[in-house]
């Protein structure tokens, strides 16, 4: 199955995955064919490598996505029958934008940004990449203008954070806890009654005066415009939980990331979210086809001598190890995904982050079936 | 409550004490003042360790004058790096290098994952310290457990009601850099003199297993931004102190792991700039995973003209596999190049193992190398 196929009628791609497994790779290359195949795309990424970033011209960090010029796409020889746009995200930009959206008028959202909790929240803090990502997500899907939105999701270790992020920066937003401790006339303290008067004592002892004040200002600027907050989060959970959405997940083919990838495929289920595939990258394939490493010393000694053949034996050796590993880790997760689609992008012989790259990479994500097979095949002979 | 008697630092001016030649005050921890007491890094150590150079033999002479400790002989140790780049791995080597150099050891990780202990064969153990050999401990870091150990030593019976209030937990637990906050705190309670966890053991090092950099210094810089939100109270003085003692480089090192690839090498040297904003620096760089090289350019071109020449199908696969991997090894000999000028040549390197996944014995190996390679005197100025 190509990946052309599991991306069939979605308007949304999350590639998501644990980090240094390659999805900014595999999101641009994802993003590339789809684009090739006709469709008007954007690919929406965090942090791309320099020579990537220079390659889809995202070099400059606007917030919104440019369309890469057809010319420099055409090296590769790939046609592109479609549309390409790729940008870069800048969450602080997003979050401002946010405020802008929500807030009432334009004085309330100057003072918004210009508040000191606002501040660190919007760039210092981790979760607001997560954050901004599914709003600028969520901005694009309503303007209409894309067939596709790919989104490269923020590094890091766990894949998990990227779903748990944004819902617990999004109940700080809606602010309902801290209001009920720091607003001694709300309706939160009347429904609390008299237990929460020694927590907000507790509260101002641990916190400071200070602090406690501060997110009461934040608070009372954002006031009227929680509802807001909660409201988009609604619809931003109904956006990655539609039939039009698709989770693919990256993985690499190591112990660890694919024990990440077997957890996250079952969160997704159990979330309901709509999961359509898992892409295995820098997979060692077997090339012994039944013979044994040790069969290549033998075979090599008269062409090559018995020194080089001994460290071609080696190396070949070395790559068994590897392509072993490799072999029980997709098993494993095979028999977790149960028939569900699996594609496999083997070790290249450089790290993917130019758009030759890209091209090496989207041969193996677009091929059917068959043609997988053949290149494979391919090389082993 | 008495100052000395709640969570307050022990360390809050040891970045002020000038390191090393100062004499240590005789009893240091009598001495309270504003934070409390106040006690040197190295007098701290010397309690556990009798002699603070620990039997090994004098640094080489240096241009600076100031004697520079090396990497072991600091505190805290923060090992980061992009995901995927063996963070674990490295900091699991380097936590049992030291611990059979006599110290005692904990390696914390704030991820969740225990991936530490699943090094050692060990089930998954949730805020406890756990020894894995002898003189090595690990801990794997939560902000729940976290905030509810700080509750409870900072202000007791009430402390622990309010941590099981629900409300209260989601409020802590959503307020952005919280998280960080709560855990960087239990890192840097780990490595006090007295430690406020009941029946906790001091250490000689710590060694925290931080979570995948993103582009910045998050985690590190956490104190820092709390300290200037709150400006006043016990929070932002719980910030100052623990940045003052991040921010003491004699007390805290700071690695870096990364692979001889395009993006691991990008994100070490931005992690080296945005360290330098902050004012903190990179100890040392890692390069993890690197490929051996085994074959010169003549044997290359042996290779390709046999691989044009066979037509046995193993034999072209093994030579198809041998010059793949002598491409990729020479792409990451140009990322170290580029990384190595990056950073001062203050890098060492660690080889690519061919193995199912690192266990003890693997671990053993890099154990090795790692010994081998912190002997040898850093190149570059630091």
């Amino acid at each position: 199955m190509s990946i052309a196929e599991l991306l069939e009628g979605k308007r949304i791609c999350v590639c998501a995955g644990s980090g240094g497994v390659g999805k900014t790779t595999t999101s641009a290359a994802i993003a590339l064919g789809m684009a090739a195949a006709g469709a008007k795309v954007a690919v929406v990424t965090i942090d791309p490598a320099k020579r990537l970033a220079n390659a889809l011209g995202v070099e400059e960090l606007d917030n919104e996505p440019h369309r890469v010029e057809p010319e420099r796409l055409a090296v590769g020889g790939l046609e592109i029958r479609g549309e390409l746009w790729a940008m870069m995200l800048d969450p602080k930009r997003t979050f401002d934008e946010l405020i802008d959206r929500v807030a009432p008028d334009p004085a309330r959202a100057e003072e918004i940004k210009a508040n000191r909790v606002y501040r660190e929240l919007s760039t210092a803090v981790s979760g607001s990449q997560e954050f901004t990502a599914i709003a600028k997500l969520y901005d694009l899907d309503q303007e209409h203008e894309f067939d596709l939105l790919v989104l490269d999701t923020p590094p890091s270790r766990n894949a998990l954070d990227f779903l748990d992020a944004p819902q617990r920066l999004n109940s700080f937003l809606e602010g309902r806890t801290l209001k009920a401790l720091i607003r001694p006339t709300g309706l939160g303290m009347r429904v609390l009654g008299r237990g929460a008067t020694p927590l907000l004592g507790a509260l101002r002892r641990i916190t400071g005066v200070d602090l406690v004040s501060d997110l009461g200002t934040f608070f009372g600027l954002l006031e009227d415009m929680t509802s807001d907050f909660s409201l988009r989060a609604a619809q931003v959970e109904k956006l990655l939980k539609a039939s039009s959405t698709a989770f693919v997940l990256i993985s690499s083919a190591e112990q660890e990331p694919i024990a990440e990838a077997i957890w996250f495929h079952r969160t997704l289920e159990h979330g309901g979210l709509p999961f359509a595939g898992v892409v295995v990258n820098r997979v060692h394939h077997d090339l012994l086809s039944g013979s044994e490493p040790e069969d290549v010393r033998p075979a090599l000694r008269r062409t090559l001598g018995a020194e080089l053949a001994r460290k071609v034996a080696e190396n070949f050796h070395d790559y068994h190890v590897l392509a072993r590993r490799d072999d029980r880790n997709i098993a494993r997760l095979a028999q977790d995904l149960d028939g569900e689609p699996l594609l496999l992008v083997p070790q290249l012989d450089d790290d993917v982050h130019d758009l030759e790259g890209l091209l090496r990479m989207h041969r193996y994500l677009f091929a059917s079936g068959k043609q997988r097979e053949r290149l494979i095949a391919d090389l082993v002979a | 409550m008495r100052r000395g008697d709640s969570y307050a630092p022990v360390f809050a001016r040891g970045a002020r004490i000038p390191p090393r030649e100062v004499t240590r005050p005789p009893d240091a921890s009598d001495e309270d003042d504003e934070y409390g007491p106040s006690v040197g890094p190295y007098s701290s150590r010397s309690r556990l360790a009798h002699t603070p150079a620990r039997g090994r033999p004098p640094a080489p002479p240096q241009l600076l004058c100031a004697p520079v400790p090396t990497l072991l002989d600091k505190r805290l140790i923060f090992v980061t790096g992009k995901g995927g780049v063996g963070k674990s791995t490295v900091a699991t080597a380097l936590g049992l290098l030291a611990a059979r150099r006599g110290l005692r050891t904990v390696v914390a990780e704030l991820s969740s994952q225990e991936r530490v202990q699943r090094l050692f064969g060990h089930k998954g153990e949730h805020f406890q310290e756990v020894e894995l050999a002898p003189g090595l401990f690990t801990i794997s870091i939560d902000p729940e457990h976290a905030m509810d150990e700080y509750l409870r030593v900072k202000i007791g019976p009430l402390g622990q009601a309010l941590g099981s209030s629900r409300l209260f937990q989601a409020f802590a637990m959503a307020t952005p850099g919280m998280r960080e906050l709560l855990s960087i705190g239990k890192v840097w309670e780990l490595a006090q003199l007295h430690r406020r966890t009941r029946g906790g053991g001091a250490y000689d090092l710590v060694i925290v297993d931080s979570p995948a950099t993103g582009h910045g210094v998050g985690l590190l810089r956490t104190p820092r931004t709390f300290a200037e939100i709150a400006r006043v109270g016990p929070i932002a003085h719980q910030g100052r102190t623990i940045a003052a003692t991040i921010a003491d480089r004699d007390f805290t090192g700071v690695v870096a792991v990364a692979t001889p690839e395009e993006m691991p090498v990008n994100e070490t040297l931005s992690l080296r700039d945005s360290l330098e904003q902050e004012q903190l620096a990179l100890d040392l760089v890692v390069l993890n995973a690197l490929y051996p090289v085994r074959f010169d350019e003549q044997e290359v071109l042996e290779l390709e003209g046999a691989l044009s020449r066979s037509r046995s199908r193993l034999s072209r696969s093994a030579l198809r596999a041998a010059l793949s991997e002598h491409a990729r090894a020479r792409t990451q000999r140009e990322q170290r190049a580029r990384l190595s000028e990056g950073v001062d040549g203050r890098l060492i390197e660690l080889p690519f193992v061919f193995a199912d996944h690192v266990g003890p014995d693997e671990l053993e190996v890099l154990v090795r190398v790692l010994e081998d390679r912190l002997a040898m005197p850093a190149k570059g100025p630091r």
